[in-house]
């Protein structure tokens, strides 16, 4: 089973997930979490949750606006970063954490590596898929690169004028 | 100044140790070139011609003699002696071994300095007027505003992977714009309205390859909301702008795709979000980060037009000459702000040894509190000097080679490093600013030309500000070639314009020439009293390409 940091720890990761293509390639697993793409989501939303646990992924220029009805519903919303260099889901991250008020995990996925961590972090994402070929103890120290900010996150939105 | 912190140091800290451990990966081969480019460029390390570029941040131009003396120790010790000035008032050396950069980077932060986000695709160094706090005609000082900004945008975890660099300029004067709040991704012009401060924000101006002119976003933005107005505008360019295209990918092209309005429109809506929010500034914090800029100890017995200065000025001509360029007017009664200009012919413009960076530093700590500013003309400020010290200091500036009195002159040419080191050159810069500088040596002619500003990029990405130059050289490759385009009319003030070409390119050898014909042109034309760019907005570009195309007819 494939390990993620999440909330500051290395743990085993229970998810799969699946592209468009995998779905229509082979269908859906008989069992057992999965994490589908945003497009398969709002098609089959109905079929998806009376299968079992799902959660959903944007990729980049999907926003997150779209899951606002389905907020409670989802324990998981991953952001997908295909070049660590798209930097778009550090809004949706935002936006999802203070306007929509999301709650559960929200995992950065794909071109997932260690300097990037804190910034990640900030923006509200509490579990990371850091890339395969890259080590989770390592990654572990992006976390804590900096003990000062001057802005406010979605920790503290604070910025340090008003801490 | 803004002092800092203990938690300004504390960051400065980690981020150096943050860099040298990123260094040290990437030479271990743990960090491939494409991983460790953004991580350098966020720590402004270019890789050049021949070696590394490091831009260290001038946070709005402001240096403490220090400071100066400690970028002299760095050209001395790691570079081969000298720094450059770059147009948008940060520091530049042009030789040091990426091996060193952390070290370098640990040093700038003995004093308070360093080189994040001078570079890459983040929010760059806010810049804004280099007379700032001492200009008698701007509406308040706009360098606490700056300050407040460069807190916010510095590692701000949301917009440290924008689609493209992104650049902020502030300015308080309201008929004269030395900030270039016009080409900026946004431009932050200080307004009152009924006793209170505001903003009016201007976003999508840009020189580079698409040069355009920032359009009005935000017509007054009330000073509390100035951060998440900021913060609107950004992530609506982080959420739409471009990323399948470098050359698309500036703010100013979402702004025009979008239409003014459209773009408007969606700041507005985020703002909406934003707006009362934690991050609203608190009346506290403003007057926190204006107490770092409160006005020197000036001298209460310092007088305007001393006897001492007069008395001197009527002696001599060359003084007369250099006060009449390159001393400004003060606020202050008796004082007055002074331009070290960085152009005296033979020396690339904005270039500066280790050895003059100790004697400015001297000079700021003998005449102007300790302080001295860069400008986006590639030259120095001591911005406050005691009129009656004028003539010393004038006589000290001239044995430095500081008191050439071109500032704003012609021989005063912004020009970017081009061919001679710029590894995406198309042409060299260097040699042409310099053939310019001996053609018109001559200070009387000089003087009567007026002011001209002739601005030289290598390149379209315009680091020479050539489109707002009045006369505008640009770099052009022809089939392998070095050819120079010209554009007339530029204007980088308060009516910012974007230069017109003047039609097809020239050789090297055949630019001064050019240019020469242009100037003559402009002295037959001229009415009493006009400036170069009065005379071409009332002649237009016609008889200009005549005369510089004619004997080739
Ligand atoms: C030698 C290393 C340098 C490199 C590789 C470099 C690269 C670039 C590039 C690629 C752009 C275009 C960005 C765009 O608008 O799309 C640019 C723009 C710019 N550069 Fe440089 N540059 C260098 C040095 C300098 C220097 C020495 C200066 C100052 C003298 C400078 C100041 C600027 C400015 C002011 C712009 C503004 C363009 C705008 O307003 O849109 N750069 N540079
Ligand atoms: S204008 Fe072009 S040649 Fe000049 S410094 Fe910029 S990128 Fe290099």
């Amino acid at each position: 089973m494939a390990a993620i940091i999440k909330n500051g720890e290395i743990v085993d990761d229970r998810w799969l997930r699946l592209t468009t293509e995998q779905i229509e390639a082979d269908g859906l697993p008989a069992d057992g979490p999965i994490l589908v793409p945003l497009p398969v989501w709002l098609a089959q939303r109905e079929a998806l949750l009376a299968r079992g646990e799902v959660a959903v992924w944007l990729a980049p220029g999907e926003e997150p606006e779209a899951l606002v009805e389905d907020l409670d519903r989802l324990p998981l919303i991953a952001i997908d970063f295909p070049v660590f260099r798209d930097g778009r889901g550090y809004s949706y991250a935002r936006e999802l954490r203070t306007r929509f008020g999301y709650h559960g995990e929200l995992r950065a996925i794909g071109d997932v590596l260690r300097d990037q961590l804190f910034y990640l972090s900030r923006v509200g994402f509490n579990a990371f898929a850091v890339r395969e070929d890259r080590n989770l103890e390592d990654a572990l120290k992006g976390l804590k690169d900096f003990s000062v900010t001057y802005q406010g996150d979605t920790q503290d939105p604070r910025p340090i004028y008003r801490r | 100044m803004y002092l800092y912190q203990d938690y300004d140091r504390q960051l400065l800290a980690e981020r150096v140790a943050q860099f040298r451990d990123q260094t040290e990966r990437y030479l271990a081969g743990q960090l491939s070139d494409e991983e460790f480019l953004p991580l350098r460029l966020q720590n402004g390390l270019y890789i050049q011609r021949y070696a590394p570029m490091l831009r260290v941040a001038v946070p709005y131009g402001m240096l403490g003699s220090r400071q100066l003396r400690a970028l002299g120790h760095i050209a001395r010790t790691w570079d081969k002696g000298y720094a450059h000035v770059s147009t948008r008032q940060n520091v530049q050396f042009n030789w040091p071994a990426l091996e060193d950069v952390p070290d370098i980077l640990a040093f700038l932060a003995t004093v308070d300095m360093h080189a994040i986000q001078t570079s890459g695709n983040c929010i760059r160094n806010v810049t804004t007027d280099e007379f700032a706090g001492v200009a008698g005609d701007e509406l308040e000082d706009p360098r606490p505003w700056c300050e407040i900004i460069r807190q916010w945008a510095t590692f701000n975890p949301e917009f440290a992977y924008l689609p493209r660099k992104f650049k902020i300029a502030v300015n308080a004067v309201p008929d004269q714009d030395l900030a270039l709040v016009g080409v900026h991704d946004i431009g932050v012009q200080i307004v009152h309205r009924d006793g209170e401060t505001g903003f009016q924000v201007l976003a999508g101006g840009g020189l580079g390859r698409t040069p355009m002119v920032g359009e009005v976003i935000g017509e007054f933005v009330a000073w509390p909301d100035l951060l998440a107005y900021l913060e609107a505008i950004l992530r609506v360019y982080n959420k739409y702008g471009n990323r399948d295209n470098k050359y698309k990918a500036r703010i100013k092209i979402l702004v025009k795709a979008l239409g003014v309005d459209a773009f408007r429109a969606l700041t507005e809506k985020e703002f909406a979000h934003l707006q009362g929010g934690p991050m609203t500034l608190t009346a506290e914090e403003v007057s926190r980060m204006r107490g770092y800029f409160s006005r020197p100890p000036y001298a209460a017995d310092a007088t305007d037009q001393p006897a001492a200065l007069t008395a001197a000025l009527d002696a001599d001509a060359a003084l007369r000459r250099w006060y009449r360029t390159n001393v400004s007017a003060h606020g202050q009664p008796g004082y007055a702000a002074v331009t070290l200009t960085l152009k005296k012919t033979g020396r690339a413009p904005g270039d500066i040894t280790d050895t003059e960076l100790d004697a400015v530093a001297d000079l700021a700590d003998r005449y102007s509190f300790g302080e001295a500013r860069t400008t986006h003309q590639q030259n120095m400020v001591l911005a406050d000097v005691r009129q009656d010290q004028l003539p010393a200091l004038w006589q000290e500036l001239e044995a430095l080679g500081f008191a050439t009195p071109n500032f704003r002159l012609l021989t005063d040419i912004v020009a970017c490093p081009g061919g001679d080191f710029c590894s995406l050159a198309n042409a060299k810069s260097i040699p042409v600013a310099e053939a310019l500088q001996r053609r018109f040596e001559d200070l009387d002619y000089l003087h009567d030309l007026g002011p001209l500003d002739l601005n030289i990029s290598g390149c379209m990405n315009a680091c020479g500000h050539h489109h707002i130059g009045h006369i505008g050289i640009l770099g052009v490759d022809k089939k392998g070639r070095e050819y120079y385009q010209i554009t007339l009319g530029g204007r980088g003030d308060s009516h910012c314009v974007i230069g017109e070409k003047l039609g097809p390119s020239f050789e090297a050898d055949e630019v001064v020439d050019v240019i020469a014909r242009l100037v003559d042109l402009y002295v037959e034309q001229r009415h009493p009293g006009e400036g170069f760019i009065d005379t071409y907005e009332r002649v237009g570009i016609e008889p200009f390409k005549e005369r510089a195309y004619g004997s080739h007819h």
